[in-house]
């Protein structure tokens, strides 16, 4: 049994009847009090492992238990001391605020005397009190996922879901979320299983990261643990003419192996060197160059490290052929 | 109050509120069948005038039909808004949650059986503001009331169980013609055994909705006929206990959850 308020998955895979496995075999750990971002494209098998981790689906083959009970055998107690938001804030139109938690706490076993005043801290807390008593259909989408996210808080649960809780948010919204999010682990000491298809949220908030493509884990550690991994910066020169193009690939790729892009030529550096010896070899040389940028690593150096495309492009790939799905 | 009641007590609370923040859901089961009853009442007076018509009043005969109807409407508005709570993923929601999936479907049946016994106020306000007299009296009406509950269970299980297999709202609306086919398929607008029509007889013979309509026809017309009464309320418990018990099926495999 693992801690009351961790989560262990091993060997997890969920297969749907016409499809390939949406979760082939993953083991994940997550700790107490731990932020864990799960991050990968659209169809990477993220909402599918939320579903079963959340007793919403049952695992085709593995074992995941969430706060120490099994999902398959103990889908009530699991239930009980989870909150969850799932990727669409599903709320009903008709109702405002108020209406959603009074009735997720009467529903969630919240003592009677309790549910009026954890309803009004919590629309405080998420800052809808001025909205609190419009229906949900006037309201803007980041304050659906404010209002959701106080819905999966309201039985003060200890392990809590967010599939994908900042998609389609502006900035500001969004970093309401991160906010909250940070808040809650920091004064509960809340665990979060968090998915995204956004690097930033899972650097900023997560304290580890599992990497997630077609169904299968490829990569799981820190953000900087992960980071290091890929361990060289990348050096980027912006060409003054397309036609230079060739040129600048050609004398860049002395210093370490190029990668893919179309702003720019660019190439990983070999170990041991810095922008300053590129500096001093385009002097040098006299070489024309536009301008010159060092990157540090990125998770989506991680995720095309491991996968061999760029997490925007998976994403692509992903909705291309979910459109194709359904054209046909 | 246990945990269940007070489960079930929620979810018809949420079902009455919704109704009642949506005009368009209230307004045609209250009004569309007592405007079809005035059309009919108009255009079919002199039907009382043949040989063998239980009743000198059209009004009286016809009142019936709107409890019916109105229990129809009802159906739609139930299923359309389950449909629409599976569409939204808001059954997942309520499904992470302590809820037993009889305790919801017990409260949104709830919730539909309250707006059907004000429909029936409604209709019986109508046809007493009309002149119509309840041969069975106080207690008839009592009875009346009962037994719009009862139709409101039924057909609200009925929709319940479309929605739930369905999953759209769509189809919902879709399937309404269809159960409107056996409200005119019945005896709706005359007594069965003075139907000429061979077929449509048998028709009317063979469809419950007809013994629905003369249960609540005979405590308006006739007062305390005990054959219809048992003829219509046993179909209504019989139609509840089937689709309650298919709607509770269709629930379990849409609340997936383990």
């Amino acid at each position: 049994m693992t801690d009351e308020n961790g989560i262990e998955v091993k060997g997890l895979v969920r297969e749907y009847k016409k499809g390939p496995r949406a979760v082939d075999g993953i083991d994940i750990s997550v700790a107490p009090g731990e932020i864990y971002g799960f991050l990968g494209p659209n169809g990477a098998g993220k909402s599918t492992t939320v579903h079963v981790l959340t007793t919403l689906l049952p695992p085709t083959a593995g074992t995941a238990l969430v706060g120490g009970y099994d999902v398959v055998k103990d889908g009530p107690k699991i239930r009980g001391l989870i909150g969850v938001a799932l990727q669409e804030a599903a709320l009903d139109p008709l109702l405002n605020a108020r209406d959603h938690l009074r009735l997720q706490a009467t529903l969630q076993s919240v003592p009677k005397e309790q549910r009026d005043p954890r309803a009004e801290e919590l629309i405080h807390r998420v800052g809808l009190v001025d909205a609190a008593d419009r229906k949900v259909s006037s309201y803007s989408g980041g304050m659906k996922r404010r209002l959701d996210l106080a819905l999966a808080l309201v039985h003060s649960p200890r392990i809590l879901f967010l599939d994908e809780p900042t998609t389609g948010l502006d900035p500001q919204s969004r970093t309401d979320i991160w906010n909250e999010v940070a808040l809650m682990r920091r004064e509960a000491g809340v665990t979060v299983f968090l998915t995204t298809q956004y690097l930033e949220e899972a650097d900023v908030l997560a304290d580890r990261v599992g990497i997630i493509d077609a169904g299968k884990i490829v990569a799981e550690g820190t953000p900087a643990e992960l980071k290091a991994e890929i361990g060289r910066p990348s050096v980027h020169a912006i060409p003054r003419t397309e036609d230079d193009r060739p040129k600048i690939a050609a004398f860049l790729a002395q210093f370490g192996e190029p990668l893919a892009s179309t702003r720019d030529v660019a190439v990983r550096l070999r170990e041991g060197l810095g922008l300053t010896d590129i500096v001093r070899a385009v002097d040098a040389n006299g070489v024309d160059i536009a301008d010159l940028e060092l990157h540090a690593p990125t998770l989506d150096d991680v995720f095309l490290a491991k996968t061999g495309r760029t997490l925007e492009g998976a994403a692509e790939e992903a909705d291309t052929v979910e459109q194709e799905k359904r054209r046909r | 109050m246990s945990t269940a009641t007070t489960q079930v007590g929620a979810i018809a609370r949420r079902s009455i509120v919704r109704t009642s923040r949506q005009p368009a859901s209230i307004i045609p089961p209250l009004i569309f069948p007592v405007a079809l009853m005035a059309v009919n009442a108009g255009g079919l007076a002199s039907s009382t005038e043949l040989p063998g018509f239980p009743t000198d009043s059209f009004l009286a005969f016809a009142l019936a039909v709107p409890f019916i109807q109105g229990a129809l409407f009802s159906t739609m508005n139930a299923g359309t808004d389950i449909a629409r709570d599976v569409q939204t993923g808001f059954v997942n929601r309520l499904a992470l949650t302590a809820l037993r999936d009889w305790a919801l479907l017990s409260g949104q049946l709830a919730g539909i059986v309250v707006l059907g016994v004000l429909q029936v106020v409604f209709y019986i306000v109508v046809g007493l503001a009309a002149g119509v007299r309840f041969e069975s009296g106080p207690a008839g009406i009592a009875v009346l009331l009962v037994y719009g509950a009862l139709v409101a269970l039924s057909f609200g299980a009925l929709g319940a169980w479309l929605a739930y297999r369905t999953g759209s709202g769509e189809t919902i609306q879709a399937l309404f013609p269809v159960l409107f086919v056996f409200l005119f398929i019945s005896s709706m607008n005359a007594p069965r055994n003075l139907i000429e029509v061979g077929w449509f007889q048998t028709a009317a013979t063979l469809n419950p909705v007809s013994y629905m309509i003369e249960c609540v026809r005979s405590l308006i017309i006739t007062g305390w006929d005990w054959q219809a009464l048992a003829l219509g309320f046993g179909f209504a418990i019989v139609l509840g206990v089937v689709s309650f018990w298919l709607a509770a099926g269709a629930l379990r495999t849409r609340m997936t959850r383990t």
